[in-house]
C-alpha cells in the first residue's frame, strides 16, 4: 500500500484538538484526505478521552454489564434496572472536575444539569440527585472557597429545578489540593413502556434542536477535559459552561410530556462537545446518517464560525428525531413551555455527517470513523504497588491520645462528622418521595402508589485506592451495597466514575487496570451489574497525579418501604450487635491520618464471599422486620459506627468486646479493633424479645457476629476502655464541617 | 373538593399538592399560568418552586400572569388561597399580603424539618388547630425572611393575623428559631379578610406519617371543613 505524503498540521494546531500526530495520520487514512478545520475539531472532540473513551475502552469491556433485572447497559445516555411493578431506575454518575476546578460554581452547576438530561432524555422523571466531592484539606482558605463554591453550585442548580438532592459524599485529602473531583447522580424512574432510547430511525424524519440558543461557551470543553491542568487552566474559563435551570425546568417538563409519544423517534441531550457528539451518537446507533445546517441553529452571540457551532457546549439543549409530517405538533409542545425549537437538518441512509452552512457543505465524514474507529491508546502499563509494610507495625505505634479523645477528634474529622452543613443546602425533600433523608447510609425514595422504595448511595475511598487501586474500587462497591442493605434495600446495580491522573503515565494506567478488575470482581461477587458510567483521566496538576478515585454509584430496591431502616438507636433496653468479624488494623483509617499523618500498610482486608454472606444476612434480617436499626461499619471504624447510631437516636450504648480484655501487648491494639475499618460489617440492634430469633437467623446464616450490649443511659461505652458522653460526642460530630 | 393548584414555568411542588390533597380524595386540577381561569376550584394554591427562574425578584414575575389576574379577583370575593414558599413570595408580590420576603440571613439555602407555633385558630386554614400548639413541616428556600415596616408588623399583630411563627423543637413560647432570620419569627400570614394565606414551610410535605409528619393534613381538613361550612361543595 502506498502511503501519500500527509502534511502534518503544526503541533499547536493539534494540541488545540487534543489529538496526537499518529492520530492525526491516522484519520487522514481513515478519509483518504485531509480534513478541514471543521472535521479536525469534530474528530478532535469525538476521539478526546471524555468522548471516545480511546483508553479506557479496552479495560470496560472486562466489567459484568447483564443481569436479570438489567433493561439498558451501558451505551445508552443512562443505564436501566426493573425495580418491580412495572417500573425501571434509570441512573447514571458522571464527572465535572476540570470545570469545578476553574469555577466551582458553575462547574458544579452544570454537572448537574447534564447528569439530569442524561436521565430525562431515557423518558424518566429524575426523583434524586447524589453528589460525590473531593476538595483538599479543609482548613486551607482555597480549599474552603472551592467547597462552598461547589455546594452553592449544586444547591443553586438542583434546588431550582425541583429534583432532591439526597446524598453524595464528601472527602478532603492532599491528594485533591490542585484537583477538585465533582460526580454527580441522577436516578430517575419509570414505566417500562416509557423507555426512550436515543436510536435515529426512518431516513427523511428531520431533526430538531431545543431549547437554549447557542453560544461561544464551552467550546473545546470535552478537549479539555482530556488534558492535565496546568498554570494556563484558568484562562481556559470560556471553556467552562454557564447553567440555567430554569431553562432545563422547562425543558424537562416538556420532555416529559413527550416520553413514550409515537411521534417522537428518538432523543439525546448535547453534553460534552455539543451538537457534533449528540448529532454522531444518535444517528450512528440507529444505524443512519445526519445533515445538518448550521445556519439554521439559532444563536446567542453574532459572527460564529460552523466549528464553534458544531463545538459549542452551551448548556440546557437537546435533539429530537421526530417523524416527518409531525414537527409542527411537537414543536408547538415545546412552545407551550416557551421553549424554542428549530429544524436544523434530517435523518440521512448513508452513514455519514454531513453539515452544510447554507449552501456550501463544511463537513463530511463517515461516522463508522468517528465512533468505532476512536484509535484506541494502549500506554504501557507499569505496576507500581505502595510497599505496605507489616500491619503490625501500624499496631505497635504508641497512640498519641487516649482513646476517648480518640474518638471524639475522629467524630469531629471533616471526613467522618454530620454532613449536614452541607445537605441542608440542598432541597432534599422536594417530590415528597424522601423516606430516609440524608445522613444515614443510603437514601430512600419511596415510590407512590406502590409499596416499593428505592435506596441510592454513592461511595468511594481514595485512601484505600491509593494503598491498592484494586481494593480501592472493591470496598467502594461492597460499601456502597452496605448502604443499600442497611436501610433494608436489595443491591440491584452499580454506574461507576473513574477519576483517575494522567493515564500516559504507566503507573496510572495501572492504577486504572487494576481499579477495573477490582469493579468487576466485586460486582459480580454481589450480582450487581454496571449499567453505567463515566471516565474522568488526566486529573493532574503540573505533572501530579491524584490518588485513584473509584466512585460508586448504587442503587438498591426495598420491596416495603415500610421495612426501611436508619442508624438511629431506638428504645433503652434494646440489643445491639455487631454483624461481621472483629479485628485490629488501621492501613488505610482515617485514625491513621489524623493521628500519625500517613497513609501506608495494608488496606482492610476484603473476603468477597463473607462480604455477600454477611449482606445477605442482614438484609434478610431486615427483611424479616427482626431490627430496629442497621448502620455499616466503615470510616472510623465500630467505635465510630457505634457513636453514629447512638447521636442519631440520642440515646446511649453499653458495649462489651471480649477482645479488648485480651491485650496482646501491641500499643495501639485497642486503636485497631475500635478505630480500624475493616469491611463486611455492620452494626445492628433488636428488640430485647427478638435476641434469640436474631441469634438463631445469623448462626443460620454462617456469619461472624457479637452480641455487644445494651441500648440506653447518656454514654457510649465500650467495657472499661472507651466512654464518651454523647453530648460530647454530637457536638464533635456537628462541628466537624461547620465554618471556623 | 377541587384543589386549583397554579402552574408557572418553574413551579415544583404542585405535583406534590396534588399528591397531598388527594390523600383525602380531593381532586386537584392544575391551573395554567396562561390561562386566565380557575377551571371551577374551591380552593387556589400557590405552590413552591422558582417561577419563572425567580429572575428579577421572587414571585415578581408571576404577579403579572394572566392567572394571577382571576386569583387576585377569586382572593377578593373571599375565595380561599394558600401560598406557600415560592407562593408566599409571589402573594407579596400582588400586595394580597403585605411586606416582602428577603435573601435568608445566613445568606444559604436552608432545608430542614420545622417546628411552627399555632398563634390563632381564628381562620380557614388553622380552624382545626389549638393555639400553641406545635406542628412540624419542612422549610426550603433561600429567601424567607419575612420583612415589613414596624407599623405593618404592629398591625399584623394587633388584628391576629400572624398564623404561624417558627419555634424550636420542643419549647412552645421560646424565640429565635427561624431559618431564615424572619421578623418577630414569623412564618406565615392572613390578609385582612383572612381568606388569604402565605407561608414559607410546605404543608404538602407533611401529609403522611412515612414523611415524618402529618401535620400539613391538618391545614388541608381545615380548609375543606371552612368550604363545607360555606357550602361550596357542587351538588
Amino acid at each position: 500500500m502506498i502511503t501519500r505524503p500527509v502534511e502534518v498540521p503544526e503541533p499547536r494546531v493539534l494540541a488545540e484538538v487534543a489529538l496526537t500526530e499518529t492520530e492525526y495520520r491516522r484519520a487522514v487514512d481513515l478519509l483518504g484526505r485531509a480534513p478541514n478545520g471543521v472535521e479536525l475539531g469534530i474528530i478532535g472532540a469525538l476521539w478526546s478521552e471524555h468522548c471516545g473513551y480511546k483508553t479506557s475502552k479496552p479495560l470496560l469491556r472486562r466489567l459484568p454489564t447483564r443481569g436479570a433485572r438489567v433493561l439498558q447497559g451501558p451505551g445508552e445516555n443512562a443505564g436501566a434496572v426493573d425495580i418491580g411493578a412495572g417500573l425501571a431506575a434509570v441512573f447514571k454518575i458522571e464527572s465535572h472536575n476540570h470545570p469545578s476546578a476553574i469555577e466551582p460554581y458553575q462547574g458544579a452547576a452544570t454537572g448537574v444539569g447534564g447528569i439530569l438530561r442524561d436521565v430525562f432524555t431515557m423518558g424518566a422523571r429524575p426523583v434524586a440527585l447524589l453528589d460525590s466531592l473531593r476538595f483538599g484539606p479543609l482548613e486551607e482558605p482555597e480549599q474552603r472557597r472551592l467547597f462552598d463554591g461547589v455546594v452553592a453550585g449544586i444547591g443553586g442548580y438542583g434546588n431550582c429545578i425541583g429534583v432532591p438532592t439526597v446524598g453524595g459524599e464528601v472527602y478532603f485529602d492532599e491528594s485533591y489540593r490542585h484537583n477538585c473531583l465533582v460526580n454527580a447522580m441522577c436516578v430517575g424512574v419509570l414505566r417500562h413502556e416509557d423507555l426512550t432510547r436515543a436510536r435515529a430511525s426512518g431516513p427523511g424524519n428531520p431533526v430538531l434542536l431545543v431549547g437554549a440558543d447557542t453560544g461561544r461557551d464551552g467550546i473545546h470543553g470535552a478537549t479539555f477535559a482530556s488534558v492535565e491542568l496546568d498554570a494556563q487552566s484558568e484562562a481556559r474559563r470560556p471553556a467552562v459552561q454557564v447553567g440555567n435551570p430554569f431553562l432545563e425546568k422547562c425543558l424537562m417538563e416538556a420532555c416529559l410530556e413527550l416520553a413514550g409519544d409515537p411521534r417522537v423517534v428518538a432523543m439525546q441531550d448535547l453534553g460534552a462537545a455539543g451538537l457534533t457528539s449528540s448529532a454522531t451518537e444518535l444517528a450512528h446507533r440507529g444505524g443512519c446518517g445526519i445533515e445538518l445546517d448550521v445556519e439554521r441553529v439559532s444563536r446567542r452571540e453574532r459572527g460564529m464560525t460552523p466549528y464553534e457551532v458544531m463545538l459549542s457546549e452551551s448548556q440546557e439543549r437537546m435533539l429530537l428525531v421526530v417523524r416527518a409530517g409531525e414537527e409542527g405538533a411537537v414543536m408547538q409542545a415545546f412552545d407551550r413551555w416557551d421553549l424554542h425549537s428549530d429544524v436544523i437538518g434530517r435523518i440521512t441512509d448513508d452513514g455519514r455527517l454531513r453539515v452544510h452552512a447554507g449552501d456550501g457543505v463544511v463537513c463530511d465524514l463517515p461516522l463508522a470513523m468517528l465512533i468505532d474507529d476512536v484509535p484506541l491508546r494502549h500506554p504501557p502499563l507499569a505496576p507500581r504497588p505502595r510497599p505496605w509494610g507489616a500491619a503490625a507495625d501500624l499496631l505497635a505505634a504508641p497512640p498519641p491520645w487516649p482513646l476517648a479523645e480518640a474518638l471524639l477528634r475522629l467524630l469531629g474529622s471533616p471526613n467522618i462528622g454530620s454532613r449536614r452543613p452541607v445537605f441542608r443546602r440542598y432541597d432534599h425533600q422536594v417530590g415528597d418521595d424522601t423516606v430516609v433523608l440524608p445522613g444515614g447510609d443510603a437514601a430512600v425514595l419511596r415510590i407512590k402508589g406502590t409499596a416499593l422504595g428505592v435506596a441510592v448511595t454513592t461511595d468511594g475511598n481514595a485512601r484505600y485506592g491509593a494503598l491498592d487501586p484494586r481494593r480501592g474500587a472493591e470496598i467502594a462497591v461492597v460499601e456502597a451495597a452496605r448502604n443499600c442493605v442497611a436501610v433494608g434495600a436489595e443491591p440491584l446495580a452499580v454506574t461507576n466514575c473513574l477519576n483517575f491522573g494522567n493515564p500516559e503515565k504507566p503507573e496510572v494506567f495501572w492504577q486504572l487496570s487494576e481499579a477495573v478488575d477490582g469493579l468487576a470482581a466485586a460486582c459480580a461477587a454481589l450480582d450487581t451489574p454496571v449499567v453505567s458510567g463515566n471516565v474522568s483521566l488526566y486529573n493532574d496538576t503540573s505533572g501530579v497525579s491524584i490518588d485513584p478515585t473509584t466512585v460508586v454509584g448504587m442503587v438498591g430496591r426495598l420491596g416495603d418501604v415500610g421495612r426501611r431502616l436508619t442508624p438511629a438507636f431506638g428504645a433503652a433496653g434494646d440489643r445491639v450487635f455487631l454483624v461481621g468479624p472483629v479485628s485490629a488494623e488501621l492501613g488505610g483509617s482515617e485514625y491513621q491520618r489524623l493521628a500519625h499523618e500517613v497513609n501506608c500498610g495494608p488496606p482492610p482486608a476484603l473476603d468477597l464471599g463473607l462480604e455477600r454472606r454477611v449482606q445477605d444476612a442482614v438484609r434478610a434480617a431486615a427483611e424479616a422486620g427482626l431490627l430496629r436499626s442497621a448502620h455499616d461499619c466503615s470510616e472510623g471504624g465500630l467505635a465510630v459506627a457505634l457513636a453514629e447510631c447512638a447521636i442519631a437516636g440520642a440515646i446511649g450504648v453499653r458495649a462489651l468486646l471480649p477482645e479488648l480484655a485480651q491485650p496482646t501487648g501491641l500499643a495501639s491494639e485497642a486503636a485497631g479493633i475500635l478505630f480500624g475499618e475493616s469491611q463486611s460489617r455492620f452494626v445492628v440492634s433488636c428488640p430485647a424479645e427478638d435476641v434469640s430469633v436474631l441469634r438463631e437467623h445469623l448462626e443460620g446464616a454462617a456469619v461472624p457476629f457479637l452480641e455487644l450490649g445494651p441500648v440506653g443511659g447518656d454514654e457510649i461505652t465500650v467495657g472499661t476502655a472507651l466512654d464518651v458522653s454523647v453530648r460530647d460526642a454530637r457536638a464533635a460530630y456537628d462541628a466537624a464541617l461547620e465554618t471556623g | 373538593m377541587r384543589f386549583g393548584i397554579a402552574v408557572f414555568p418553574g413551579t415544583w411542588s404542585d405535583r406534590d399538592w396534588a399528591h397531598a390533597v388527594s390523600l383525602d380524595g380531593h381532586e386537584a386540577v392544575m391551573l395554567w399560568h396562561k390561562e386566565a381561569d380557575l377551571r371551577g376550584a374551591d380552593c387556589v394554591i400557590l405552590p413552591g418552586g422558582f417561577s419563572y427562574g425567580d429572575h428579577l425578584r421572587c414571585g415578581a414575575i408571576a404577579r403579572f400572569a394572566p392567572l394571577m389576574a382571576v386569583v387576585a379577583d377569586f382572593a377578593r370575593e373571599g375565595g380561599l388561597v394558600l401560598g406557600s414558599c415560592n407562593g408566599f413570595q409571589i402573594l407579596c408580590e400582588a400586595h394580597l399580603l403585605p411586606g416582602a420576603l428577603l435573601r435568608n440571613e445566613s445568606l444559604e439555602f436552608r432545608c430542614q424539618p420545622q417546628a411552627l407555633r399555632v398563634e390563632t385558630t381564628a381562620t380557614p386554614f388553622t380552624a382545626g388547630c389549638a393555639v400553641g400548639e406545635l406542628l412540624s413541616m419542612p422549610v426550603a428556600h433561600g429567601e424567607g425572611r419575612y420583612v415589613a415596616d414596624v407599623a405593618t408588623l404592629d398591625e399584623l399583630e394587633a388584628q391576629d393575623r400572624v398564623i404561624f411563627r417558627y419555634a424550636p423543637a420542643r419549647d412552645q413560647r421560646a424565640a429565635g428559631a427561624s431559618p431564615n432570620g424572619s421578623q418577630r419569627d414569623i412564618a406565615g400570614i392572613v390578609n385582612g379578610a383572612r381568606n388569604v394565606l402565605g407561608m414559607m414551610p410546605h404543608p404538602e410535605r407533611a401529609c403522611e406519617p412515612l414523611l415524618g409528619s402529618s401535620d400539613g393534613l391538618r391545614l388541608i381538613r381545615s380548609v375543606v371543613a371552612a368550604l363545607d361550612a360555606r357550602g361550596a361543595v357542587a351538588v
